[in-house]
């Protein structure tokens, strides 16, 4: 049911849509190589880098377009691309 | 740590791949945290994150139409105020009251409802993520096109190189408004940009802050290169920043020594049209802009 | 205890706001009705009325400064006519849209070209679609009253929805009646604080308001807007009779308002001042023993179907008064959905009173005159000039 004026209630419910699947091309960090920069982290238009329990930064493939704004912007080439097999 | 790990903007949005304003969302929620209520007119920024059922806002937002975020936002912060006063609501909260717009929201059709709200004196922030064109409907010029950029309405043709207008100069018009603080910013700039969102922040009033976010589709360059061809755009001094706080100028940025427009404009496909010759001439034209701004 | 003042009908206007305690109003001057927002800045200014009075730049930030105002929980109040209305008309769907229980007052004027800024109904009647109940009064009394009464009906959780109430300009605007002016304790009892469930910002409670209304789902919204509509009505006529135990006062059965129509074949239908003349002249033909109805429309939207069904059923001469025209179709906005609802009926459909052209007691006898005599429908623009 639509809600009334179709407001939405439940804040941040677009994580159900897993835009993970428009990548072409998937960024794969290298751990050893990051120095903790944070510009991946800070850069990602989707937030799809976060730090683990370990203070490690993760990519959640998940939601991962593909945009390679992390790789890029790496200091130190702790990113890398692979193309993604369909 | 550098940044706070506070997501208030959600993923799943439909921003293209390296969407510079969903950046800004981004970056504009780290700096102002939860207590904000955000008001964003109909653009880019809206439409990708508020598709019915579904919204990447984690923060009380709100959509009313294109030419009004200002005056919404007006009356945001009038209903926080009286509520407050009236009724003890919002538990005495300090609540930010942040107007997010693209550029043509608030250079051409918002702009007389921003004229407005800043006029009057409103406590709310006023943020133009500027990527230089009508991107939402598919990349038609706005006035924040800068010269001979080509886009849908403004063509490369044979006779005509693209817009065949400056940039207008929307931070320096709000300025002139005689509004406490008023700032420029790059999303390539984060800590830079967070700053001024939380400086403008802690000043009560009207504040306006012009960032500018590249745009990959609109722009015509590999989503990669957001980041960097921002970055050169301040290179360049094509994009200063600087903040205006209660009248005071002050450049937040300087080049070291200042790079060739030519490399910024080179990256994209917007520009494509351009002889050197053209360059040359949007080249005099920034160090003119730079030499008043002392870059 | 009230108190009776002589005002004119934005005054009237401006007391009911004061009463009703808006949190916010926006204000932009327009002709006729400035008085109204001069009043309340009066109130606010000498500190008789406690809300933020926002000085905005046009009518279209008028409404968006209601429409935020009212999505953060905030009662809201703004006034308008013809040209600011019709500067408004994209807002005025989203006001809807959103739900959201902003009462406004048009002081109705008529629309350019050429300017003019004199009483007709053709700059509301222009609004008719966009999800507004609009409430049409006769006098000054009746100003006051019903924008009290638009706060109660638009906050009911099965309406919320906008509500304009529409007086006639210069005729209410300019003009000074004795009005009775309630306690604003009583008022404010009657009306109760707002407290919006739907649709408020606050931190606390992140929800998004306005979204994009993908085709899953716009049909629905607009559904939901035709059904709170109907059910407006129910809440109309329930707020009338309530509003009389409280202050003593009614306007027919809220929706409708139904004089000497009893016994009487000839029946005009009209909408604000003109009914205050109509009412004159039956009154005066019924001392010749002449009977003549009138059925006053209070509430062009929603549409009092089934009174007018179920009052006009006898009725044979059907006159229908309209201060609008729709071009390209000869008739008046009134005249024809009078037309599609009632079926097999002779309904004679009259212009009047465009631009401020006065309506005299002789147009109506005119009018009575040719609706007897007429054979089959019709229009007939009154008191046209050779």
């Amino acid at each position: 049911m639509v809600t009334i004026a179709a407001i939405i209630y439940e804040p941040g419910n677009s994580i159900r849509n897993k835009t993970g699947s428009w990548r072409t091309f998937r960024p794969i960090l290298d751990n050893n190589k990051c120095v903790k920069c944070e510009n991946c982290y800070i850069f990602c238009p989707e937030g799809a880098i976060q730090e683990d329990e370990n203070g490690n930064f993760k990519i959640d493939y998940d939601y991962c377009k593909g945009c390679l704004i992390c790789m890029n912007e790496c200091p130190v080439n702790a990113i890398t691309k692979v193309r993604e097999e369909k | 740590m550098q940044f706070p790990r506070e997501e208030l903007f959600a993923p799943g949005h439909r921003g293209c791949a390296g969407c510079g304003a969903a950046i800004v969302a981004r970056l504009v929620l780290k700096a102002a945290g939860k207590d904000t209520i955000c008001v964003v007119p109909t653009g880019c920024l809206e439409v990708m994150t508020t598709p019915y059922p579904e919204t990447s806002w984690r923060v009380p937002w709100i959509h009313v139409a294109f030419e009004n975020a200002a005056a919404v936002a007006s009356g945001v912060e009038s209903a926080i105020k009286a509520l407050k006063r009236k009724r003890g609501k919002f538990a005495n909260k300090k609540i930010n009251v942040i107007a997010i717009g693209g550029d043509g929201g608030t250079a051409d059709i918002g702009f007389q409802a921003l004229s407005g709200a800043m006029e009057r004196g409103h406590n709310i922030l006023y943020i133009m993520y500027d990527n230089e064109a009508y991107m939402n409907t598919g990349i038609q010029r706005s006035s924040s096109t800068p010269f001979m950029a080509a886009t849908t309405t403004s063509p490369a043709g044979s006779k005509i190189k693209g817009e065949d207008r400056p940039k207008k100069d929307v931070a320096m018009i709000m300025a002139a408004h005689g509004i406490p603080y008023v700032a420029t910013a790059c999303i390539s700039y984060p800590e830079d940009f967070m700053r001024k969102v939380k400086k403008a922040l802690s000043i009560e009033g009207p504040k306006f802050i012009q960032v500018l976010q590249p745009c990959t589709t609109g722009w015509g360059y590999p989503p990669h290169k957001t980041i960097e061809i921002g970055r050169l755009a301040v290179e360049t001094g094509i994009f200063p920043l600087y903040e205006i706080e209660n009248g005071e100028f002050r450049i937040t940025y300087k080049p070291s020594k200042r790079k060739p427009v030519k490399e910024y404009i080179r990256m994209q496909k917007r520009y494509r049209h351009l002889t050197d010759e053209d360059i040359e001439r949007i080249q005099r034209y920034i160090d003119e802009k730079c030499k008043l701004l002392g870059l | 205890m009230c108190e009776v003042k002589v005002i004119t009908g934005t005054s009237a206007a401006a007391e009911a706001a004061r009463l009703a305690d808006v949190d916010v109003i926006a204000a932009y001057p327009i002709t006729p009705q400035t008085t109204c927002v001069e009043k309340l800045a009066e109130f606010v200014a000498n500190g008789e009325l406690d809300a933020e009075y926002v000085k905005v730049e046009s009518e279209h930030s008028a409404l968006s400064v209601c429409i935020g105002a009212a999505a953060t929980g905030a009662r809201t109040f703004t006034a308008t006519a013809s040209q600011g209305l019709a500067l408004m008309h994209e807002v005025l769907f989203i006001a809807s849209g959103m739900r959201l229980p902003i009462v406004m007052m048009v002081a109705n004027r008529a629309l350019s070209a050429p300017i003019n800024i004199w009483n007709d109904h053709q700059d509301s009647i222009a609004q008719r679609d966009t999800g507004w109940i609009q409430i049409y009064v006769e006098d000054n009394q009746e100003t006051l009253d019903s924008i009290i009464q638009a706060y109660k009906i638009a906050e009911n959780d099965d309406v919320l929805l906008p509500v304009m109430v529409c007086l006639d300009g210069f005729i209410l605007t300019h003009t000074v009646e004795p009005v009775t002016i309630p306690k604003a304790e009583r008022v404010r009892e009657f009306l109760g604080v707002y407290e919006p469930k739907h649709a408020y910002l606050d931190p606390d409670r992140p929800i998004t308001q306005g979204p994009v209304g993908v085709p899953d789902c716009y049909m629905e919204t607009r559904k939901q807007i035709e059904d709170a509509m109907e059910r407006s009505k129910k809440v109309i006529k329930e707020v009338n009779e309530e509003f009389s135990e409280w202050f003593k006062r009614k306007y027919g059965n809220g929706l409708v308002e139904a004089y000497n129509l009893e016994n009487a074949d000839t029946v005009l239908v009209a909408m604000g001042t003109v009914c205050g003349t109509i009412k004159d002249v039956i009154d005066e033909l019924k001392k010749e023993g002449k009977e003549v109805g009138l059925l006053r429309i209070r509430t062009y939207r929603p549409f009092p179907k089934e009174d007018v069904k179920e009052l006009l059923k006898d009725a044979e001469n059907i006159a229908v008064l309209d201060k609008n025209i729709s071009f390209g179709f000869n008739k008046g906005a009134l005249g024809i959905e009078m037309a599609s609802i009632l079926k097999n009926k002779k309904i004679c459909n009259y212009i009047v009173g465009l631009g401020g052209r006065d309506i005299r007691i002789e147009d109506i006898k005119t009018i009575i005159n040719d609706v007897e005599k007429s054979e089959d429908d019709k229009t007939a623009w009154i008191g046209l000039k050779e």
